[in-house]
């Protein structure tokens, strides 16, 4: 890791916002309160598939201390004839829908309803006196039951080949001819696999607080990955111009991609509007499981083709991913990640968005991306075991490298691929020894990264010091990383820096916390306008010494002449100039808006130990190593905990995570106790390796890195466990009952 | 119904409230007492977001009647720090990137110092396995762990 | 209400609406744990499990329904969780109680028509239910004096490494003098509509040295003595199966602790 040179970038500073969150100060969504505030709840359908014929709120209206209730006539509607509206990667035809059912509920916990009331006990009350007339259609849940002929169709306008379909649209990538490529091949290995739908599991439940006014003047508090997004969304489905809207992001709580959507606020402006009071609306845990988006569950096949010197010549996926209700299941990540770590010369990549009655999945992390992955790099594994190659010389023969092209499309600029699998073949944990049903297992990833809209203003106050305002919610320390960039630009000491997250009415448009593109793109705005504000600073020095400006150079945070030829005048410190701003032209600050560019994807090869109980089947992670390349780690310690949290989710969904259903097409385990996501003495420590290979296109060489890590771990765990027992496990979780299962079959029956 | 009165003391200060019979420990802290330090993840006990101590004892503030702190002892995140100077735990936290999100930190803290409390000189595992009760789903806990334990380190060392 | 631990989740649920709550936790002779002239303990119902835990002398005679009572949900959940209300609780899976059974517990029940006994294994009905009868409460559990050469262990299959109901949990105390089996009770959890006391298993220990045969004896009684039910914590084969393996485990830890080997 780089320090030389660096007296901010690279240190493990205390980020701005960490002693309010030891303290319990730090103000979450659900923290907040205002006057007259009263509660909003939802009420759902309990049923996997309905039409709604009737709604009947009269009752519910009639109850004491109830204020307003709303339905879907009181939602913006975006009608599918009329086509895709977009906002982001979201149609607001399925927004819409997911926020409150029309014609139809498609899952159970489908919202169909919605009353505020002066106590929570009371609006649920009130909830419960809401007639819903449902009448109860056939549903499907898993990808096959969705795909076979005669499955219930969730939406009957869409039709594939003249006949109702619940696959919503395909996507493919293409290189190369893939049957030439077969032809070829002296080895070829195809297998299926399945997934579960895992959750993203953040801690924080769903959480707004909404006040309307009369006319109009609508502020929002939640916890979301972003603002505008907020902003947009429930302007959208309630009519509220944007202008009017004031989104201010709460702290958050973990989202991991499950925010990046809205599910409360529409229904909380429209219950403040309605009522005339700031409505409050906090989710239960189970609402959280039941109602909002996981990732999908996932059926694949994937089919790589090579020579047996290890060099792969054709690959072929098929990636049919589990919607949910609406259509947008991550099938771009699946179908454009999961080969990209790999110079193959033919390529067929193909993805499905398969509608099926449980709720809308929403972003997880590298979305897609894990899914691909698992099926892709247990494939490998397999390819080497046969070849009798190392899995990392393997990936190395292939390994993609500047210049190739990726079968989705772009041709690597320089990239950190090769970096990675090399510090993990020479990391000692590779070479460590193991033990009786101990097994080791390698994978690599990769994920696009994103660059996008990002506002900054760079402030200088009047005693000399600095607040920088961004546009992002910060979900895992990105404003220590600006701080400490702020802090090696302007040459000043890091805590003289106060870094905060700007609302919609003040700051400009910031695109979501998420793509792994906050740390990219905030610093590329605050570098820009750091920069435009140490030119102001040098311009003003100049004026005092009546020198040229581009004789002035700003270091250690002062003002010096260039040179002595320039003059020989006392430096001129940031407090200095500050305090003699109103006499100079006026303050000192500037704001920068971009969109974007120069984001590259982000390349991560992991090891991973397991320990196998045979007789009962539990697996667990005794030792792991993440190696990723990130660019530049700009404060080191937020990077390594990008890669462990990453690692620790993808060992519950390579374990134990899994929705459960009930006969009644419902969630089973709605809660911690059955969706078991990784304990503290579920895990080892878990080592991380920063690669940096700074990224040429970005001023601090800053790379995404925050979804990378969770792209290889559930086939590092897997081909750890086929090293450990010798069997290959094609779905997720291994379970102990699941391993169990395996090992009690004798090895040529086992599944193949 | 009427509500109950409750009198209480919290974090070594008396304390006064009025709660529904059917409201937890957590509801009266967040609501009436404004203390919204301790979180709620999942009221079931399953998460430890909402950790606390009663009469020095780890609990889940969830799993507990506001009632029931009649005549009590009840210690939250807000009464870790003394006035202006943190906790050594909630320093150790900081230095170590320990939280992430933040949502845990609370109830991460008040577990820990209930460890360090019982057990000055805790095992990695006795760490792990006394914090499997607080669930975390941003830092995969390794450094969380180190934190702890370094502070359990530092506190034996500055023991007299 | 002890503990609550349990029945503040039903409430939240809204599995049950109590029109009142009487907290017992102020009761002496249900929060007490004694040690009687004969050697034996009197635990109340409402003990919690840290109490248990920070008794001097218990965990050093029963270890095993100590670790039991200790593995009922997290730390937080320990400080207030009971015996008691684990056992009335009437969960098929409740870790307390196999240990309970193996142990021979004995519990003490008021009611409106004064006090009455009866062995632990004796109080579940089937899931959720007890056979206590209305207006009856647990009062306390008795834990009889133990032999020289005896003691106990409880183990628990989870998948993860905590925080889980059981999927299977079985609790083991025995006896043994000179190398052999003199005694002993097997208690099995989570694999019936209640726990069960595994009499044929004991009959396969007692007797022996603990040797591989008796073992696999007694733990091909545990799979014989499982009812259990396939949900999303288990199947109806991997409990079986496991309520063997644990036996074996679960004996060797028992026997271990109890000097033998």
């Amino acid at each position: 890791m780089n320090v030389v040179d660096n007296k901010w970038i690279g240190q493990r500073t205390i980020r701005p916002d960490g002693v309010d969150k030891v303290t319990g100060r730090a103000a979450f969504a659900a923290d907040t309160t205002m006057p007259g505030m009263i509660w909003g709840k939802v009420l759902r359908s309990p049923h996997p598939h309905a039409r709604i014929k009737s709604i009947n709120t009269a009752k519910a209206e009639a109850l004491p201390g109830v204020k307003a209730v709303v339905t879907s006539r009181d939602v913006v509607d975006f009608s599918i004839e009329k086509g895709a509206v977009m906002l982001g990667i979201q149609d607001m035809r399925w927004m819409c829908r997911n926020v409150m059912a029309r014609d139809k509920a498609l899952f159970p916990g489908h919202p169909v309803a919605a009353v505020a009331a002066t106590t929570e006990a009371i609006a649920a009350e009130a909830c419960k006196l809401i007639e819903v007339d449902y009448e109860v259609l056939p549903w499907a849940i898993e990808i096959d039951d969705a795909l076979r002929d005669n499955a219930p169709i969730l939406h009957e306008w869409h039709k594939v080949d003249g006949k109702p379909s619940n696959v919503m649209s395909r996507l493919e990538v293409k290189k190369g001819d893939i049957a030439q490529g077969f032809k070829d091949a002296e080895i070829v290995i195809e297998r299926s696999f399945t997934t579960r739908p895992v959750h993203q599991g953040y801690i924080e439940p769903h959480a707004c607080l909404i006040s309307v006014a009369a006319d109009g003047n609508t502020t929002i508090w939640s916890s979301s990955q972003g603002q505008f997004m907020v902003r947009a969304m429930t302007s959208m489905l309630t009519g509220i111009p944007q202008s009017d809207i004031r989104a201010i992001p709460a702290e958050i709580g973990g989202g991991f991609g499950g925010k990046t959507i809205v599910y409360l606020e529409p229904l909380a402006t429209l219950l403040a509007r309605k009522s005339g009071r700031p409505v409050k609306m906090v989710m239960t845990r189970e609402e959280v499981m039941r109602a909002t988006g996981p990732t999908s569950g996932s059926k694949s096949t994937v089919k790589i083709g090579a020579k047996k010197d290890g060099t792969i010549v054709a690959a072929h996926g098929a990636f049919y991913l589990q919607a949910g209700a609406f259509p947008g299941s991550p099938i771009r990540g699946a179908v454009g990640c999961s080969f990209a770590p790999y110079d193959i010369p033919h390529v067929l990549s193909e993805g499905f968005d398969v509608c099926s009655n449980r709720s809308k999945v929403a972003a997880y992390r590298a979305p897609g991306a894990p899914i691909g992955a698992y099926a892709v790099e247990c494939v490998l594994d397999e390819l080497a075991e046969r070849l009798k190659m190392d899995p990392l010389e393997l990936r190395l023969k292939n390994a993609a490298k500047q210049g190739t092209k990726a079968a989705h499309g772009p041709v690597f600029p320089r990239i950190g691929y090769i970096e990675t699998l090399e510090a993990a073949k020479s990391h000692p944990h590779y070479a460590a020894p193991l033990g009786k049903l101990q097994g080791r297992g390698v994978a690599s990833g990769f994920w696009f990264n994103a660059g996008g809209e990002s506002s900054a203003q760079v402030n200088i106050t009047e005693d000399g010091n600095v607040v920088v305002t961004t546009g992002h919610p910060d979900i895992g320390g990105s404003r220590a990383g600006i701080a400490n960039i702020c802090a090696e630009l302007l040459g000043i000491d890091y805590n003289r820096i106060s870094v905060i997250i700007g609302d919609t009415q003040t700051v400009g448009f910031s695109n979501l916390t998420g793509g792994s593109r906050v740390l990219f793109a905030s610093a590329m705005v605050v570098t820009q306008a750091a920069d435009k504000v140490i030119a102001t600073l040098r311009e003003r020095a100049a004026k005092i010494w009546e020198i040229d400006p581009e004789a002035v150079k700003w270091e250690n945070g002062a003002a010096h002449p260039v040179s002595p030829n320039a003059g020989e005048f006392k430096p001129l410190t940031l407090a200095d100039l500050a305090e003699k701003a109103p006499s100079q032209g006026g303050p000192i600050g500037a704001s920068v808006q971009l969109n974007t560019q120069g984001a590259e994807g982000g390349f991560g090869t992991h090891i991973c130990d397991v320990e196998v109980d045979a007789e009962l089947g539990i697996v667990r992670v005794i030792r792991y190593t993440a190696v990723q390349d990130v660019g530049r780690a700009v404060h080191p310690s937020y990077v390594e905990g990008q890669l462990q949290g990453g690692v620790a989710q993808g060992i519950g969904w390579a374990l134990n995570e899994e929705y459960i259903y009930n006969r009644d097409g419902k969630v089973d385990n709605p809660g911690f106790l059955d969706y078991r996501m990784p304990v503290c003495s579920d895990l080892p420590m878990l080592d991380t390796v920063l690669v940096e290979v700074p990224n040429p296109k970005h001023p601090q060489g800053i790379k995404g890195v925050g979804e990378v890590p969770l792209v290889p771990v559930m086939a590092a765990v897997a081909n750890a466990v086929h090293n450990a027992l010798g069997r290959r496990f094609y779905s997720l979780p291994m379970s102990p009952p699941k391993v169990s299962a395996e090992l009690d079959t004798p090895a040529e029956l086992a599944a193949e | 119904m009427a509500k109950l009165h409750v009198s209480t003391s919290v974090n070594g200060e008396p304390m006064e409230f009025l709660c529904e019979p059917y409201e937890t420990m957590l509801d009266a802290l967040r609501g009436q007492l404004g203390l919204t330090g301790s979180k709620e993840g999942c009221s079931s006990g399953d998460c430890g977001a909402c950790s606390i101590t009663l009469d020095g004892r780890l609990v889940c503030s969830c799993l507990m009647l506001a009632a029931e702190a009649e005549g009590h002892e009840i210690r939250t995140i807000e009464g870790m720090a003394k006035g202006g100077q943190l906790h050594p735990l909630q320093q150790k936290f900081l230095e170590h990137a320990a939280l992430q999100c933040g949502i845990c930190t609370s109830g991460m803290l008040v577990a820990s110092e209930a460890l360090l409390a019982k057990n000055s000189n805790p095992t990695e595992e006795e760490v792990r396995f006394w914090l499997a009760g607080n669930l975390c789903r941003c830092t995969g806990y390794d450094k969380i762990v180190r934190a702890v334990m370094e502070t359990a380190a530092e506190m034996r060392e500055a023991r007299p | 209400m002890a503990g609550g631990t349990d029945l503040l989740v039903q409430m939240r649920s809204g599995l049950v609406r109590p029109g009142l709550i009487v907290d017992i936790k102020k009761i002496g002779e249900m929060t007490e744990i004694a040690e009687t002239a004969d050697g034996g303990f009197r635990i109340g119902a409402a003990v919690s499990g840290m109490a248990l835990l920070e008794h001097p002398r218990f965990g050093k005679v029963w270890p095993g329904v100590l670790e039991a009572v200790n593995l009922i949900g997290s730390k937080q959940v320990q400080g207030r969780a009971s015996a008691g209300g684990n056992l009335c609780n009437g969960s098929p899976a409740g870790d307390s109680v196999p240990a309970m059974i193996a142990a021979g517990a004995v519990v003490t029940v008021q009611g409106p028509n004064g006090r009455r006994e009866l062995k632990v294994e004796d109080v579940p009905a089937g899931p959720g239910r007890t056979n206590l009868k209305p207006g009856e409460i647990l009062v306390s559990f008795a834990l009889p004096p133990r032999a020289a050469g005896s003691s106990d262990a409880y183990l628990r299959m989870i998948p993860r490494t905590e925080m889980d109901i059981a999927v299977v949990g079985l609790g083991v105390s025995l006896t043994l003098k000179d190398g052999v089996c003199t005694a002993a009770r097997i208690g099995l959890g989570a694999v019936a509509p209640i726990a069960l006391l595994v009499e044929p298993a004991a009959k396969a220990l007692i007797g022996s040295k603990l040797d591989e045969a008796a073992l696999e004896a007694a733990a091909a009684a545990c799979r014989a003595a499982c009812r259990p039910i396939d949900d999303k914590r288990g199947t109806i084969a991997y409990r079986t199966k496991t309520a063997g393996v644990l036996l074996k485990r679960t004996a060797a830890i028992a026997a271990r602790r109890a000097g033998g080997h």
